[in-house]
């Protein structure tokens, strides 16, 4: 239960944000205590979660840092229709209309972005669903033996393919009708009116051939996937001989992948257009004379950056304004992109008044590649001191590289591409005709991190019960490692 | 709402553990763990536990920042491993867990299969105070030492920033709250004596001592663990013996001929002194490259070993720690001579990889 207090706040900012036009999920707001707060995080927002060290893990890590005094959780919010948002016990005032108003931008996005079409919306429940079969699966074949196959899923549970989050899926269930059709159609044998004339209708050698043929588009179908799968976790659901608890524990993992997904592709535009909408209701409508300073203070730690580091809550929101007043000014086009003259390209405003709109078209359409390669400009980069940075071996120090335009918008599409991850693919699901997995890493110009790799094949030889292969490139070499109970290296090219 | 999390972080406590006694091997050898200790914590990095992924090689990667600079400005300190990303994730986080002391002994203990001790000595009996003099985190509500509790709550509010002057509201939470407690003031059930004597002769280098320094760590640790007190001694010498304390053990550095009997007459003359062995458990550690000075002064060793140290003590040890110069001759001429002994044990220390197994020899007789 919220004081009326806050209740007030919601009430009132609910309205205000309705009236700028934001449309959102209804949105559930409850306060608890930090220790509270930092359990929550540590589930990733869902207050009943499968039972799994890895919780534990993140739990150790966020209070330690929060009892250091490093870091403090304001708020979260939980993709769900309706939404759930917590709040802090103990926060001020202020804080708590900011983070009312932000949570409601959040619970905008996710119900309007287009990545989030696909998303199950009644995760809550689906969680505490995952949560229930994973507790009876303990309770039938032990703890050990389920978290062991829990941290084998785990491994690979950023294998999916990112690009499907907002279309149909493909479940992941053998249909049982489509194994019996294709059982019935090997039948070689043609149907004769008459006992007499089956030898003139099914001569031997005829069918022979068809015996043959059968047997050739059975290993036809063996050669699979007929085109490269990016999504290694369906692969093994469709392929991979697992007992029937094990292809579930399966799924769920899979399931929750695709249900954070979506956050992950849209982080840099979410918080930014709910740090927009947090700045734009307290400012315009809800601080009061004696807020206004502890305002500035939150919300300037809020988007505060460091050097090492990208903000995308700053990044984000800087993006939303600098396109709402270039569409308001009409700073855009080919005339606009054509203007040489510096000076005529500051003061260009032709009073088009189209930022809002814009805005709100972009929050629907992109994601964060798309709203990174469409609008970072030069002058954005340079007005905000962006730059790109590397390691350097021999200071053992991430120097700053460059601040060239397009280096900084390559480097930032690089790591934003399939989130930042390498993109593996499952190319052959029959190698050698030995039922091996051959799986080949799309180098983009940079390595694996060696040693986790050859322990995720490892993990997915686990899974898959036999030799697991991974073509990569390593400095520059082409190498294949095959994790067969150990792991082994061979150099291809 | 309960805590559901303590469950699962139960377990990932538990697999931290298993990690540290996996690379126990590896801790033991690590002296900065021994410079560590802060009161009785130390702090284990343990970098492994993490779930794998398919993740870009961090140092190839780099990334995009925002701020002031040049090119060339350093932004970030390079980390040798972890995940960095675009930059808007929080950094690499290895993990450092506290442990205290007592549980590295029982780690240690597990591990190396050691036996707890069975010590001599009498048995003295545990008072209690009947006035409550302490502070504990937990306890029954009805002892909550109020100011202290808001004490702590104001200081963790400070920490966090919530604080607000003007607004001094103060919620504790349940880590914050203090209570009353009524300490039980056990008098010692065991005594121990812990006897350190060391070679500092010349050949006994640097390194000589720093294995001695990490293998004696290790040592007081499990004694510690086994005993409520000890009382440890440090002799070293050279020709001749002299006590010293324990900085002084660790890096003084003598030269000149070795007469081992010097520094066990000296030992002798402390437990007669100080440590009637019928009230106290005696341990002697002693750390030499082998080269004594004469076969007679061996010889009145071995006289004072057998007719003063191995009748009365729980443990004579002798750790042969190689240098380049010794010959190594007193651990034979122990070995020829009283091999046969219960309470003698002798252990070869070549390099510091073997300080694992020479504990376990040490201390794996559980006397």
């Amino acid at each position: 239960m919220l004081s009326s207090e806050l209740q007030n706040y919601v009430d009132v900012i609910k309205q205000h944000a309705l009236e700028y036009g934001l449309d959102f999920f209804e949105v559930i707001f409850e306060v608890i205590d930090f220790e509270e707060m930092n359990m929550l995080a540590s589930y990733g927002g869902f207050p009943v979660r499968y039972p799994h060290w890895r919780f534990g893990m993140e739990y150790e890590r966020i209070s330690k840092s929060y009892s250091y005094g490093l870091h403090r959780i304001y708020e979260m919010v939980i993709n769900n229709d309706p939404c759930y948002a917590y709040l802090l016990k103990g926060n001020t005032d202020i804080d708590q209309k900011l983070v009312i108003a932000h949570v409601y931008g959040h619970s905008d996005f996710f119900k309007n972005n287009f990545c989030f079409s696909g998303t199950n919306r009644k995760m809550l429940d689906e969680m505490a669903n995952h949560a229930v079969r994973i507790r009876r699966y303990i309770d039938k074949y032990g703890y050990g033996e389920v978290e062991s196959f829990i941290d084998a899923c785990l491994s690979i549970e950023d294998l999916i393919d990112i690009h499907s989050t907002f279309i149909n899926r493909r479940s992941g269930k053998k249909s049982v009708l489509e194994e019996d059709e294709s059982e019935r159609k090997t039948s070689p044998k043609l149907r004769s009116p008459s006992e007499y004339l089956e030898d003139y209708i099914n001569p031997a050698d005829f069918i022979e051939w068809q015996i043959g043929k059968a047997e050739e588009e059975k290993a036809r179908k063996r050669n699979f996937p007929e085109s490269p799968e990016r999504d290694l976790l369906l692969f093994l659901l469709e392929n991979a001989p697992l007992p029937e608890w094990q292809r579930d524990v399966l799924s769920m993992v899979r399931e929750e992948s695709y249900y954070y997904a979506p956050q992950i592709q849209t982080k840099i535009m979410n918080e930014g257009w709910a740090s927009y909408w947090h700045s734009k209701l307290l400012t315009e409508r809800v601080v009061t004379d004696k807020e206004v300073i502890d305002y500035a203070d939150h919300h300037s730690g809020t988007l505060a950056t460091s050097p090492g580091a990208i903000n995308p809550y700053k990044l984000g929101v800087e993006l939303f304004r600098d396109i709402e007043d270039r569409w308001n000014k009409g700073k855009f086009g080919k005339d606009y992109e054509e203007c040489d003259d510096i000076e005529e390209k500051r003061s260009w405003d032709k009073k088009l008044g189209l930022g809002r709109e814009k805005i709100f078209e972009v929050r629907r359409l992109y994601s964060d590649i798309t709203f990174i390669d469409e609008f970072l400009t030069e002058d954005f980069c340079r007005e905000h001191g962006l730059f790109t940075y590397a390691y350097n071996r021999s200071t053992s120090m991430y120097e700053i590289e460059s601040r060239d335009f397009k280096k900084i918008k390559e480097k930032l599409l690089f790591l934003l591409t399939n989130c930042g991850r390498p993109i593996i693919e499952v190319v052959d699901g029959n190698y050698m005709n030995r039922g091996e997995i051959y799986l080949v890493h799309r180098h983009e110009g940079v390595d694996l991190k060696l040693d986790w790799a050859k322990d995720v094949l490892n993990q997915i030889g686990k899974i898959w019960t036999r030799p697991v292969h991974l073509e990569t490139v390593v400095q520059g070499k082409v190498k294949v490692f095959t994790a067969d109970g150990e792991v082994k290296e061979k150099e291809v090219k | 709402m309960i805590l559901k999390i303590e469950q699962d972080w139960g377990r990932f406590r538990e697999i931290v553990r298993g990690k540290i006694r996996e690379n126990l091997r590896k801790y033991i050898v690590h002296s900065e763990l021994i410079g560590k200790k802060g009161k009785d914590l130390v702090s284990i990095p343990v970098p492994q536990i993490e779930i794998p992924h398919f993740v870009h090689s961090p140092q190839k990667t780099g990334g995009v920042g925002q701020g002031e600079g040049e090119e060339g400005t350093p932004v970030a300190i390079g980390e040798t491993d972890g995940d960095r990303h675009a930059g808007n994730q929080p950094g690499a986080h290895i993990l450092e867990v506290e442990l205290t002391l007592d549980e590295i002994a029982r780690i240690l203990g597990e591990e190396l299969e050691l036996p707890n001790v069975e010590p001599r000595g009498r048995r003295n009996i545990k008072s209690y105070t009947g006035r409550y003099t302490n502070i504990h985190t937990t306890g029954p509500e009805s002892l909550k030492h109020l100011k202290r509790t808001f004490k702590e709550a104001l200081k963790r509010q400070i920490i966090a920033g919530s604080y607000d002057p003007e607004n001094p509201v103060i919620i504790p939470t349940s880590e914050d709250k203090r209570y009353k407690s009524r300490e039980p003031v056990e008098e010692p059930a065991f005594n121990a004596a812990v006897i350190y004597m060391m070679d500092v002769s010349g050949s006994m280098g640097s390194e000589q001592k720093e294995i001695v320094r990490v293998e004696s760590f290790w040592i007081d640790t499990w004694l510690k663990h086994q005993y409520k007190g000890v009382d440890t001694r440090y002799i070293v010498h050279d020709a001749v013996a002299h006590e010293v304390d324990r900085d002084v053990f660790f890096r003084i550095r003598e030269s000149g001929g070795t007469i081992i009997s010097s520094a066990y007459k000296l030992c002798r003359k402390i437990i007669d002194e100080h440590y009637p062995p019928d009230e106290w458990n005696i341990y002697i550690f002693h750390f030499s490259d082998g080269d004594n000075w004469s076969r007679d002064d061996t010889h009145e060793c071995i006289e004072i070993l057998e007719e003063a140290f191995l009748p009365s003590v729980n443990l004579f040890c002798y750790g042969q720690v190689e240098s380049p110069y010794g010959s190594g001759q007193f651990y034979y001429d122990l070995e020829d001579n009283l091999g046969q002994k219960e309470n003698l044990v002798l252990s070869k220390i070549p390099d510091k990889e073997a300080i694992y197994d020479s504990i376990k020899q040490f201390l794996g007789k559980g006397r």
